[in-house]
């Protein structure tokens, strides 16, 4: 095309004029590659060596039978094919765990959206003074290191002495042996998760409610709707790609779940709360390198897997 | 204005009260009970004030437990991480933001694609690339394999994007290389950025658990959540106020850091939705 030969010595024409791609657009990358490289360069050397090389090696791996044993010869192993996912997808722990997970996500994840958005709505719109001193406080949980979190939580849900235990006994309830109870070890759990990662949801939502337009509300509230059919029809289908974000990183942190079992049960009592990631830990302390990688392949393929059947659920399909 | 009534928001501020006493009361709890003696620590029902102040907690923490150490661990890493994070994000964040080069988008898509791999996929392969190159049971063994976050070029990419085209062109027509633009023109922009970036991944390597739980094998190496978490599990269980003082020891540092700039993490959770 005629502009690419119109190129002056210093290269400026073909971003001023809009000449068409092609020539232009190859020079640029010709002589803006050098410096691009050098800047990228540092950064695509570690993200290669500890990123990308260990999640093509784990696939690997998987297929493998490799044993703490092995370590200095990674490459050195029987390869077993698919044996370690179906010893998995055998494995009475493993399928416990799974359950476990899915209890958790199932359970934990409305529960923490719930409070999330309950929290931003009445942050956004219903008050107006110490807006954001709430906010700041809601958030606080979310900046702690869920270690030192659950060491907290672990006395306070203990059942004697516990806190929670003794405010259930203001109203008359007899608090049940959270972490020692099979039954309400994950309850549990999933209160402190909850109690513990609202406030990220929270933020996300108040930023989604700030592009809810509020004159909506009030054409809406003139014609005699009530605030929940407001909150109904108008604010949640508008917080639709926010919930699709929040709904979709919630649950891969909580499909990963582990320090909390890790700290406060250790996965008991009688596997009530070990997970696929805790069990994958506990496979690897073992030395059975292989058979961890494949189960953490196969947390991978189900974080996909939710993530995906979100976006379709939750996209706007009009 | 809001269309409600006076007693719907007196109802709406109460909820929230006692929705934000819920939320702080477990970090009040934690740092009283860490100036508890033992034996106040097991009454029924517990104490809220501190009956016998005691720092006893601490000293044992510092002085027979070692954390010193891990404190100094913990810190070096969240340094060493935090900057390496700054530098190298920021160039490629640059680089893909403002230069055209062959590979761009390959190198995009990969870099964003990992973005959601989570730390469990990577960890067992990862452990042994480290051990293969001896770093296990060293500082570098934590800090290297964190250096480079795709969610840092995200950041850096997405901030870059937003400023002006102009000055990269100014910078050409006075001569500078293109390496000078960046680091003289374009970098002393990115300070709101970078301070985002910087106190996010500072905050993450703080609090990072699974991988320095398998790298840190002995003690001299311990992070403080490593350390907290193996003795809350091992022979000091039982040690209560030892334990809250080791979460308070945690906690504290990263309550000040986010108090004194919590405006720019909750902005930065607000525009890119990762913690």
């Amino acid at each position: 095309m005629a502009a690419t030969t119109e190129v002056t010595p210093r290269g400026e024409t073909g971003e001023t004029r809009p000449s068409p791609r092609g020539g232009g657009a190859a020079r640029r990358a010709l002589r803006e590659g050098p410096a691009a490289w050098m800047l990228a360069l540092p950064f695509c050397l570690l993200f290669l060596v500890f990123t990308a090389w260990p999640v093509v090696q784990s696939l690997f791996m998987s297929l493998t039978d490799t044993k703490s044993r092995d370590l200095r010869s990674p490459f050195a192993v029987n390869v077993v094919g698919f044996d370690n996912f179906t010893k998995a997808f055998s494995d009475p722990v493993f399928r416990k765990a799974a359950l476990n997970t899915a209890y958790f996500v199932v359970i934990g994840m409305p529960l923490t959206l719930g409070i999330a958005l309950a929290a931003a709505v009445a942050l956004d719109r219903g008050i107006t003074k110490f807006r954001s001193a709430f906010r700041l406080g809601f958030y606080l949980p979310v900046i702690t290191s869920i270690v030192a979190v659950a060491v907290v939580w672990r006395f306070l849900l203990q059942e004697e002495f516990g806190l929670i235990n003794t405010v259930l006994g203001w109203v008359g309830i007899t608090g049940p042996n959270w972490l020692g109870d099979p039954n309400w070890s994950m309850p549990g759990l999933i209160l402190m998760a909850a109690w513990r990662n609202f406030g990220t949801a929270m933020i996300i939502f108040l930023a989604g409610l700030q592009g809810v337009p509020w004159v909506l509300h009030e054409a809406a509230s003139i014609d005699g709707a009530s605030a929940w059919q407001r909150f109904r029809h108008i604010t949640l289908p508008m917080l639709r790609p926010t919930m699709l974000f929040v709904s979709v990183t919630t649950s891969i942190g909580y499909l990963q779940f582990f320090e909390e079992p890790f700290v406060m049960t250790n996965g008991g009592p009688l596997n009530s709360t070990i997970s696929m990631s805790m069990y994958t830990y506990k496979q690897f302390g073992f030395g059975n390198y292989g058979y961890a990688a494949s189960m953490s392949y196969i947390i991978f393929v189900v974080i996909a897997i939710v993530a995906a059947i979100q976006f379709r659920l939750l996209r706007d399909n009009t | 204005m809001t269309g409600m009534n006076t007693r719907g928001r007196v109802l709406l501020y109460g909820l929230l009260t006692v929705l934000l006493v819920v939320v702080i009361a477990p970090f009040v709890w934690m740092i009283l009970g860490s100036f508890k003696t033992q034996g106040e620590l097991l009454q029924s029902p517990p104490t809220w004030w501190p009956e016998t102040v005691t720092l006893d907690n601490y000293t044992q923490l510092f002085s027979r437990l070692n954390f010193k150490q891990y404190f100094f661990n913990s810190t070096v890493v969240a340094v060493c991480v935090t900057a390496g994070n700054l530098l190298f994000c920021s160039m490629l964040g640059y680089a893909l933001a403002m230069l055209d080069f062959k590979g761009k988008k390959i190198l995009f898509i990969v870099v964003m694609g990992t973005l959601m791999i989570p730390g469990v996929v990577t960890f067992v392969p990862l452990f042994v690339l480290v051990a293969n190159i001896g770093l296990i049971d060293t500082l570098p063994g934590l800090i290297l394999p964190f250096l480079a976050a795709p969610f840092g070029v995200f950041l850096m990419r997405q901030f870059f994007l937003g400023l002006p085209r102009d000055l990269l062109d100014a910078g050409r027509v006075d001569g500078a290389g293109e390496l000078r633009i960046f680091r003289q023109i374009f970098l002393p922009l990115a300070g709101p950025a970078l301070a985002t970036l910087g106190i996010l991944t500072f905050l993450g390597s703080w609090n990072n658990f699974l991988w320095p739980l398998v790298v840190a094998q002995q003690e001299k190496t311990y992070t403080l959540p490593v350390a907290l978490a193996l003795y809350s599990t091992g022979q000091n269980s039982t040690q209560y106020g030892l334990l809250l003082a080791g979460a308070t020891v945690v906690v504290v540092p990263v309550l000040a850091i986010f108090l004194v700039f919590q405006r720019r993490v909750i902005e930065g959770i607000a525009t890119t939705g990762i913690k």
